[in-house]
C-alpha cells in the first residue's frame, strides 16, 4: 500500500528505505566510516587550527586586522568551486578532501573564539595589571576562560558544516570518478536509478550531522552548566 | 609635617583622556596610613580616575605620585582594589575568585588555601568557597570582591563606589562590616563614593571634589569616635557632619 500511488523510484516509502539500509549495509557502512572520518579529522583540525589562529589574532589587532581578511576570503568562497581544484593538486584523495571540510569548518571556530578572547571584561584586566600578571597569565586565567562559550558556540556550528564540506568535496571527487565516502554512493545509486539506496545514503548522513550536533551540545552543556547563562537552568 | 607622614600623595596631577575630555586638573591629595578617607563628588568629577591613577591603571598627564620611601616598589603592588560591581570571574568558585590574586603571585594553592579561608571568614564568607558567582547575591558577590582584595595583606585598599549598586539594608550591613574589618586590620582605605550619608558614615577625612575639571575643593575630617557603630546613624553628631559635609559638596557644583 503507497499513499498516493507515488512510485518507489520518485519517493521510496519508509520500510523499503529500512529495507534498502539492512540489505546494503555491507558496501554503506564503509563509506559511512569514511564520511565520518573526514569530517572529525576536518574538524579537529578545524579546532586545534581555528584556536591557534585565534590566539595569534587575540595578540594584536594588527595582526587580526591583517590576516583576517583571508579567513574571511575562504569563508565566502563557496566550496563547490574550489574543491575541484584542490583535488587536483592533492594527490592524496583523503587529504583533499579534509582540506575541503577544514576550509568549511574553521571559520565559525577563528570569528567565534577571536570574538571571546577579546570579550574579557575590562576591569578584570585591570585587576590582573594591578596584580603585575604577565600576559602569560593574563591569557590563560582569564582570556582563555571567557572565551569558551564562544568557542563551544562555533563548534557547534563547525561540526555540522564539517560534514557538509566533507560531502560537498566528496561528490565533486565522486563527479570525477574518484570513489569515497557516502557521498559517492549517493552518486552511484542515482546513476543507476536507486532511489531507495540514495534515500537510505541520505539518512544515515543527516543521522551522522544529528548525532554530531548531540554530541557537541552536550559537550557544550556539560562544560558550561555550574557558570554560563545559556547552559544554567532558569529558576521558575 | 602631614606631607612627612604621606604614603601615597598626588601633587599637581593632570589628567587628559584621548577624546581631550580634561578628567583631573591640578590635584593634590595626600592619603597618610592608616586613614580612611572618602572622596565625595558628583559623578563626572574625576574621583574615579584618581583612584585609578593611584592604583597605577593609567597615566598622568601631569604631575606625579609619590610613594613614601619605605615602600618598596613592590610593595606598592600590594594594592587591593574594589570596583563598582563585584567583577568576579563566573567560571571561577567563590575559593578560585579570591584565591586569583596569591596565584598570580605564584602561591601555590595549598599553602594559599588557610589565607584564602582566612580572607573568606573576614567577610562573613565562610564555608561559601565552592559556589559559584551566579548563586550569590549581589551582597555576598561585593564580599567576595572585598575578601579578594584583602587576601593578599594589602598596604592600601582602594575601593571603587563598592556598594553603590546594592541596596540600603545590604549596603549599611556592609559598611559596618568594613569599619569593623578596617578598626581590626588598620590598613589604608580610599574610598570613592556620591554619597554624602555613606562617606561621613565611614571615613576619617573626606575630600570634596568639584567637577570640571576634577580638583580637590574641600577637606573635611570626620572627628567623632571610630570605630562607629549603627547607633551613630541616627545621632546629631552624624547628622551634624552630614550637614556640613552637603554644603561643602554644594559649593564643589556650583560652576
Amino acid at each position: 500500500m503507497r499513499v498516493g500511488e507515488v512510485p518507489v523510484y520518485i519517493v521510496p516509502g519508509p520500510i523499503v528505505i529500512v529495507q534498502t539500509l539492512v540489505r546494503d549495509w555491507g558496501t554503506l557502512y564503509p563509506s559511512l566510516v569514511v564520511t565520518v572520518l573526514i569530517t572529525l579529522g576536518a574538524l579537529t583540525a578545524a579546532t586545534v587550527l581555528g584556536v591557534a589562529i585565534a590566539v595569534l589574532f587575540a595578540q594584536s589587532k594588527w595582526i587580526e586586522q591583517s590576516f583576517f581578511p583571508y579567513a574571511v576570503i575562504l569563508q565566502v568562497t563557496p566550496i563547490v568551486a574550489i574543491a575541484p581544484l584542490i583535488i587536483i593538486w592533492v594527490r592524496d584523495t583523503a587529504t583533499a578532501l579534509l582540506i575541503c571540510a577544514w576550509i568549511v569548518a574553521f571559520f565559525p571556530i577563528v570569528s567565534n573564539t577571536t570574538l571571546g578572547l577579546n570579550s574579557t571584561d575590562h576591569n578584570l584586566l585591570n585587576l590582573l595589571q594591578l596584580y603585575g600578571a604577565s600576559r602569560r597569565q593574563v591569557f590563560w586565567y582569564l582570556r582563555m576562560p571567557s572565551a569558551a562559550p564562544y568557542f563551544l558556540g562555533g563548534l557547534r556550528i563547525s561540526g555540522g558544516l564539517a560534514l557538509i564540506g566533507a560531502v560537498v568535496a566528496e561528490f565533486v571527487a565522486g563527479s570525477g570518478g574518484i570513489q569515497s565516502g557516502l557521498a559517492y554512493r549517493i552518486l552511484e545509486a542515482g546513476y543507476q536509478l536507486q532511489i531507495p539506496r540514495m534515500f537510505a545514503a541520505l539518512f544515515m548522513i543527516t543521522g551522522t550531522g544529528i548525532l554530531i550536533f548531540v554530541v557537541l551540545t552536550l559537550v557544550n552543556h556539560f562544560a558550561l552548566r555550574r557558570w554560563h547563562e545559556s547552559a544554567v537552568r532558569r529558576e521558575g | 609635617m602631614r606631607e612627612a607622614q604621606a604614603l601615597v600623595a598626588l601633587r599637581g596631577v593632570d589628567k587628559v583622556y584621548s577624546n581631550g575630555v580634561v578628567a583631573l586638573q591640578g590635584l593634590d591629595l595626600a592619603i597618610r596610613e592608616g586613614e580612611f578617607v572618602s572622596l565625595l563628588g558628583p559623578s563626572g568629577c574625576g574621583k574615579s580616575t584618581a583612584l585609578r591613577l593611584i592604583a597605577g591603571l593609567g597615566d598622568l598627564t601631569r604631575g606625579a605620585i609619590d610613594w613614601a620611601d619605605h615602600l618598596s616598589s613592590s610593595a606598592r603592588r600590594d594594592i587591593g582594589f574594589v570596583f563598582q560591581d563585584a567583577t568576579l570571574m563566573p567560571w571561577a568558585t567563590v575559593f578560585n575568585n579570591i584565591y586569583l590574586p596569591l596565584r598570580v603571585r605564584g602561591t601555590p594553592r595549598a599553602e594559599a588555601a588557610p589565607r584564602v579561608e582566612r580572607a573568606m571568614e573576614q567577610v562573613g564568607l565562610a564555608g561559601s568557597g565552592k559556589a559559584y558567582p551566579r548563586e550569590l547575591s549581589g551582597g555576598m558577590r561585593m564580599r567576595v570582591s572585598i575578601a579578594r582584595a584583602l587576601v593578599a595583606g594589602p598596604k592600601i585598599l582602594l575601593m571603587d563606589e563598592p556598594f553603590a549598586a546594592l541596596d540600603e539594608i545590604t549596603r549599611f550591613r556592609l559598611n559596618d562590616d568594613l569599619l569593623q574589618l578596617w578598626a581590626s586590620q588598620r590598613w589604608t582605605v580610599v574610598f570613592v563614593t556620591h554619597s554624602v550619608f555613606e562617606s561621613v558614615y565611614l571615613s576619617t577625612r573626606i575630600l570634596v571634589m568639584g567637577a570640571r575639571p576634577g580638583r580637590v575643593t574641600a577637606e573635611v575630617p570626620v572627628a567623632v569616635r571610630s570605630p562607629r557603630d549603627p547607633t551613630f546613624r541616627t545621632s546629631n553628631a552624624y547628622a551634624e557632619q552630614c550637614r556640613t559635609v552637603s554644603a561643602r559638596l554644594a559649593e564643589a557644583m556650583q560652576p
